[in-house]
């Protein structure tokens, strides 16, 4: 899932400062999985807006929704009624979201709430790490199942680096798996180290960000 | 005897004598004169000089300016090159600018990671490994082609190395890393610092076992403490390194003062060690910003004066 944290409220009363309505919107996908843009969210931090301008003698009004999925332009259309008399939009979502909503609104002020931070998963409860990088063409299965593009620090296809140590990556201060020592570890259990042998070629750069923004298209879809 | 570029260090160490290459890191600005007088202590007792390539991630002057100026000085330079920083297409292009200016010892990096470095919010590139970059440069060298496929018109002679950490884990996946450099086009390999002489000792013996030190010349890293003070930090921070407490002990047992002189003896005692190791062909000394020691410790290591070579 895309995994995104809240942006500090400061952050988010200076951004709408000057506006006397906003709609919090969130979105039921990602973010409500990682705790940081669902319903329950929008909210706390529709309470939190509000309040803190109150405390200023400078109250806002809040008006809460929280969208399906923001990444789909039929979900955020409820949003239609809600921004009429709104002064802007702040989006708890990833920031497909708040791009979704400012595409449909040319005229309303869209800000984002969350900092989109990456592609990954639960490693415990509040705790989430960084899988993917979302390249384009995944080599995962030529390194154990493991991911070297997101997971190691210099993205080495041949590695692990000599900053390598008890497992860990020099990045981080210990916080960091070294992941080629896992795909070593697990290539050592798969009987397949000989995989490590041979260097690997140059990747092909051009279905990742590096090709411009990407579109995928699947025509028996589109019909 | 073949040779692929030529340089003097290629000649020596294909002569079979040991060879003595030792590091000079450009400053923090633009002050030629700096690296020039770091450099100039250097040019009796090395057979090549390294140039770091923003070593630490830390902004310096550039490398292949670097390498140009000890040219100018009647000095080999090895041109190191980090793949952090550059793409394929920058890195290429300055693989060719060097060979252009004659540069004919290149060393292929990864570099360190950026957040260690003085500009940690920087992009880095990654773009390229320090194994794809020898295997990029030797396609140049060898079959003339880029990367792409397009033809080097003018190909770049240089004599390729890499750089073996024996000392970072998984232990046994390090000489393999080797064998998989040698493979990419490494022909010389220079290690981090050595300390722990029985962990290198032991990387040697597995390297020697599948045949490596036949196929590439090994040069030992060997940097000498200049105090208890800098041993500590090097055991300490230092990602990869392993620094054996009896150094420590052994520094802290003289005083303050005498600290260098003592650090000074454990390096040639160090590279005396080291070149009794089979398969080791030469030693690597890196004297961060202690250059003006190096001919004091390589006198004392038997290691002077410097063969010549035609």
């Amino acid at each position: 899932m895309v995994v995104a944290e809240s942006k500090p409220v400061t952050e988010i009363l200076e951004m709408i400062k000057e506006f006397k309505k906003v709609v919090v919107a969130g979105c039921k996908g990602c973010v409500t999985v990682c705790n940081s843009g669902g319903e329950k969210e929008v909210g706390i931090l529709a309470s939190e807006l509000r309040l803190a301008r109150k405390v200023a003698g400078n109250d806002l009004e809040v008006v809460e929704y929280t969208c399906e999925r923001q990444c789909d332009p039929e979900y955020i259309e409820p949003l239609d009624d809600l921004v009429k008399d709104a002064d802007a939009v702040v989006s708890i979502a990833c920031s497909v979201g708040p791009q979704y909503i400012a595409a449909r609104y040319p005229f309303l002020p869209v800000f984002p709430g969350l900092n989109t931070v990456f592609i990954g998963g639960a490693a415990e409860h509040g705790v989430w790490k960084e899988y993917c990088q979302a390249c384009g063409q995944c080599i995962i299965g030529d390194f154990g199942g493991l991911c070297p593009v997101a997971r190691c620090a210099k993205s080495l296809m041949n590695g692990p680096c000599g900053g390598s140590s008890g497992g860990k990556c020099e990045v981080g201060k210990g916080t960091i798996d070294c992941i080629w020592h896992l795909i070593y570890e697990r290539l050592k259990n798969l009987g397949q180290l000989s995989k490590l042998e041979n260097p690997w070629g140059f990747k092909n750069w051009s279905t990742s960000r590096d090709g411009g923004p990407r579109t995928m298209i699947r025509e028996e879809l589109r019909k | 005897m073949t040779l692929t570029a030529g340089s003097k260090l290629e000649k020596i160490l294909k002569s079979g004598q040991k060879a003595v290459t030792c590091e000079c890191g450009p400053p923090r600005g633009a002050d030629a004169e700096h690296f020039r007088h770091k450099a100039s202590y250097l040019k009796e007792c090395a057979d090549a000089v390294n140039v770091t390539d923003n070593q630490t991630a830390v902004v310096r002057f550039c490398s292949l300016a670097a390498c140009r100026i000890l040219m100018d000085m009647g000095i080999e330079p090895v041109m190191q090159m980090v793949t952090r920083d550059m793409n394929r297409i920058a890195l290429q292009s300055n693989v060719l600018g060097a060979a252009a200016l004659g540069i004919k010892n290149l060393l292929c990096l990864t570099g360190d990671h950026n957040s260690f470095g003085d500009h940690p919010q920087a992009k880095n590139v990654h773009d390229l490994d320090s194994v794809q970059l020898l295997a990029a440069v030797k396609g140049m060298r060898d079959d003339g082609k880029m990367i792409s496929g397009t033809e080097v018109v003018g190909r770049p002679q240089m004599f390729l190395g890499a750089a073996v950490n024996p000392f970072a884990d998984p232990f046994e996946f390090r000489v393999v890393r080797m064998a998989k450099k040698i493979k990419a086009g490494a022909q010389f390999v220079q290690t981090q610092c050595i300390y722990d002489m029985e962990r290198f000792a032991k990387f040697m013996q597995m390297a020697n076992d599948m045949g490596l030190t036949e196929q590439c010349y090994v040069l030992a890293g060997v940097t000498p403490f200049k105090s208890v003070g800098m041993a500590n930090y090097m055991k300490k921070f230092v990602p990869g390194m392993l620094v054996p407490d009896s150094y420590i002990q052994r520094l802290k047992g003289v005083p303050k003062e005498k600290q260098a002189e003592e650090g000074i003896k454990i390096a040639v005692e160090q590279i005396q060690q080291l070149l009794e190791i089979k398969g080791v062909a030469g030693i690597h000394l890196m004297a961060i910003e202690w250059e003006e020691k190096a001919p004091e410790i390589l006198k004392a290591a038997g290691l002077l004066p410097r063969p010549k070579v035609d």
